[in-house]
């Protein structure tokens, strides 16, 4: 009685996941054991099985290329910048928003700076183009303004790391600078008067009180975002470029470059590319997690 | 004399206070600016005269207040009507369909009476490592594997089914699903099992109705995903009628070409009798199109925003 009763509770929990299962087999590891086709010269008449193999020629294509080098580097120095850059901008805002004592300015604030990430980075291109348009743009405007040539922002690729990580911050901050600020309310008031009374300034409050409260959580971000390094945010790259070969010098990252080898290049050696960039992001992932785990198990992943 | 001396120290911190305030006040103020100022620029420019707009470039209030670049767009607002059905219709269906499914498959991995709980974690576990990626479908590209997957072998490109079925299941968002589940108590299942209840019932009578928060934050993520999902136009689909409206906005942002023709119809739309399109109000209407097309969701999801901030900080957390 006891043992039908369990099988019947075990098979209608199997049957809820049943979807997901094969959703899984389908689309996940389906494509997984498709990665074959990276040692393979891939063709379509003769499918993944019916392809020859050829070892790691497709890497050795791709490693022997220019692109290789260029990719890896923009992603990687994109990926390393952007993390800087916007963990100790949010971290200042975040220690100037807690002086922020009314409600309604705190709201309002916080709300216009989430609002971007909302958006798809197609209106951020929009809202970008209104800036780097050459001929009618603000910038280009402000440039006259103080009687220097207007540039032609979508033709020199020395303006872009710029440009990205401006507009990336500018999309992105509000959510950091949100947990940190969130970690700064969590310290208790009684240590900001303590070091008041001790005559502490404001400068010497955020440095010796803000700061070491914020540090895990900065550590914890930042680990993260080094396990997400070899990923590029496409849209990013792809809608505010607008996909001007002239940029890609300084714009063309390894999800930009798979993208435009998808139906062109040679399937094998996309396919090389893509499974390079997530067996390297796979360790950086692990380092990061093992790292975490060390610090604080509760915030590691596995 | 003491006593004025504390007054005096008093005035002089309450005076510090007041300016400290003042200082951070502008520096916020400014930074919203940042924040604001380029959407008063884009309705500002759908808003002006396009030969103004020729002549002294974008500005921040239109020279001569004007309507033509949205008498063009509704002149022919068929593309973009069409536009909202097929983005509208693939972000409620996927987004009802993903998370059925997912809340379904993590349910049993919160029971501890499953027998193959750790074995179907593990599975997932490794899709989410292994596997193409969580965002398969929207914001990142497609591997090779997946893309001949979706358009050779299951054949559903240029189909609607492109946007709906290929990124049903994110792996993280079933993790958050089974930590959520976990939370219920234990005790209101089996008593409702004393009861007759099967696991089944139990899923959707108890479970599902005491986890809207989840179920609110989740489905809004991914709603917010679907929603700006421009990427699988742009690879599965070539059928003009079946492209979402970030799709429509990429186009008319990077191709004046695809615009002219939109305006060239339009004239024959609200009935004006020119020989040629060229003069209709390219630069403006590509605006207008970015309102028209942006404008009323950028409305309501601030509404949202409690859900966003939730979710983002459960997933951070948590990978």
């Amino acid at each position: 009685m006891k043992s039908t009763y369990m099988i019947k509770n075990n098979m209608e929990l199997l049957l809820l996941a049943t979807p997901a299962l094969l959703y899984f087999v389908i689309f996940q590891y389906f494509p997984m054991f498709g990665n074959i086709i990276a040692f393979k010269d891939f063709r379509y008449d003769l499918g993944i099985l019916g392809s020859k193999w050829i070892g790691f020629e497709n890497f050795s294509f791709f490693f022997s290329s220019q692109d290789a080098l260029r990719i890896t580097k923009n992603t990687v120095l994109y990926g390393i910048v952007f993390t800087m850059i916007d963990t100790i901008a949010a971290m200042l805002l975040a220690v100037l928003l807690y002086e922020v004592l009314s409600n309604r300015a705190l709201k309002y604030y916080q709300t216009v700076m989430m609002f971007p990430r909302f958006l798809s980075w197609v209106v951020v291109g929009y809202l970008s183009y209104t800036l780097l348009n050459p001929v009618h743009g603000i910038l280009n405007q402000l440039l006259d303004f103080f009687g220097t040539a207007g540039r032609d922002w979508y033709s020199n690729s020395d303006y872009w790391p710029w440009i990205l990580t401006i507009t990336q911050a500018w999309k992105n901050i509000a959510f950091p600078m949100l947990l940190y600020y969130a970690s700064l309310l969590a310290v208790n008031p009684e240590q900001f008067e303590a070091a008041e009374l001790d005559g502490a300034d404001w400068f010497q409050k955020t440095r010796y009180v803000s700061l070491p409260a914020l540090t895990p959580v900065v550590i914890m971000l930042s680990l993260l975002a080094i396990g997400n390094i070899f990923k590029g945010d496409f849209g990013l790259f792809y809608q505010l470029t607008r996909d001007v070969g002239t940029l890609y010098p300084t714009t063309d990252i390894i999800d930009t470059y798979v993208f435009r080898s998808l139906k062109t290049a040679n399937p094998g050696m996309t396919t090389a590319v893509t499974l390079y960039q997530s067996v390297v992001g796979l360790v950086m992932i692990l380092i990061s997690n093992f790292i975490i785990r060390k610090i604080n198990p509760e915030h590691a992943l596995f | 004399m003491s006593q004025t001396k504390t007054i005096v120290k008093e005035a002089g911190i309450a005076n510090r206070k007041r300016m400290k305030n003042i200082l951070i006040h502008s520096f916020f103020i400014l930074v919203s600016v940042f924040y604001v100022l380029p959407f008063l620029y884009v309705i500002s420019i759908s808003l002006s005269n396009e030969k103004d707009v020729a002549d002294f470039g974008y500005k921040l209030v239109p020279m001569n207040f004007d309507l033509t670049a949205y008498t063009y767009v509704f002149a022919n607002a068929k593309v973009l009507i069409n536009g909202y059905l097929v983005t509208a219709f693939q972000t409620l269906a996927g987004t009802v369909l993903s998370i059925l499914l997912m809340a379904m498959a993590a349910y049993p991995l919160s029971r501890t009476i499953f027998k193959l709980r750790s074995a179907v974690i593990l599975f997932i576990l490794l899709a989410m490592f292994f596997g193409p990626g969580p965002g398969t479908s929207f914001g990142s590209v497609p591997t090779v594997p997946s893309y001949i997957l979706v358009s050779r072998y299951l054949h559903l490109s240029d189909s609607i089914w492109a946007y709906i079925i290929p990124g049903l299941a994110v792996p993280l968002y079933i993790i958050m699903f089974v930590t959520f589940f976990k939370s219920i108590s234990e005790a209101m299942i089996e008593s409702a099992k004393i009861d007759g209840a099967g696991e089944l019932n139990v899923f959707f009578r108890i479970i599902i109705p005491l986890s809207k928060p989840i179920l609110a934050t989740l489905s809004f993520m991914v709603l917010l995903a679907r929603w700006n999902d421009f990427m699988t136009s742009l690879i599965y689909i070539s059928n003009p009628n079946l492209v979402t409206l970030q799709f429509l906005l990429q186009k008319i942002l990077w191709e004046s070409e695809f615009l002219k023709s939109l305006a060239e119809n339009s004239f024959h739309g609200i009935g004006i009798d020119v020989v040629s399109g060229s003069t209709a109000p390219l630069e403006t209407m590509t605006f207008a199109m970015c309102i028209i097309a942006a404008g009323p969701m950028l409305v309501i999801f601030p509404f949202f925003q409690k859900y966003f901030s939730k979710g983002m900080m459960i997933g951070s957390v948590k990978g």
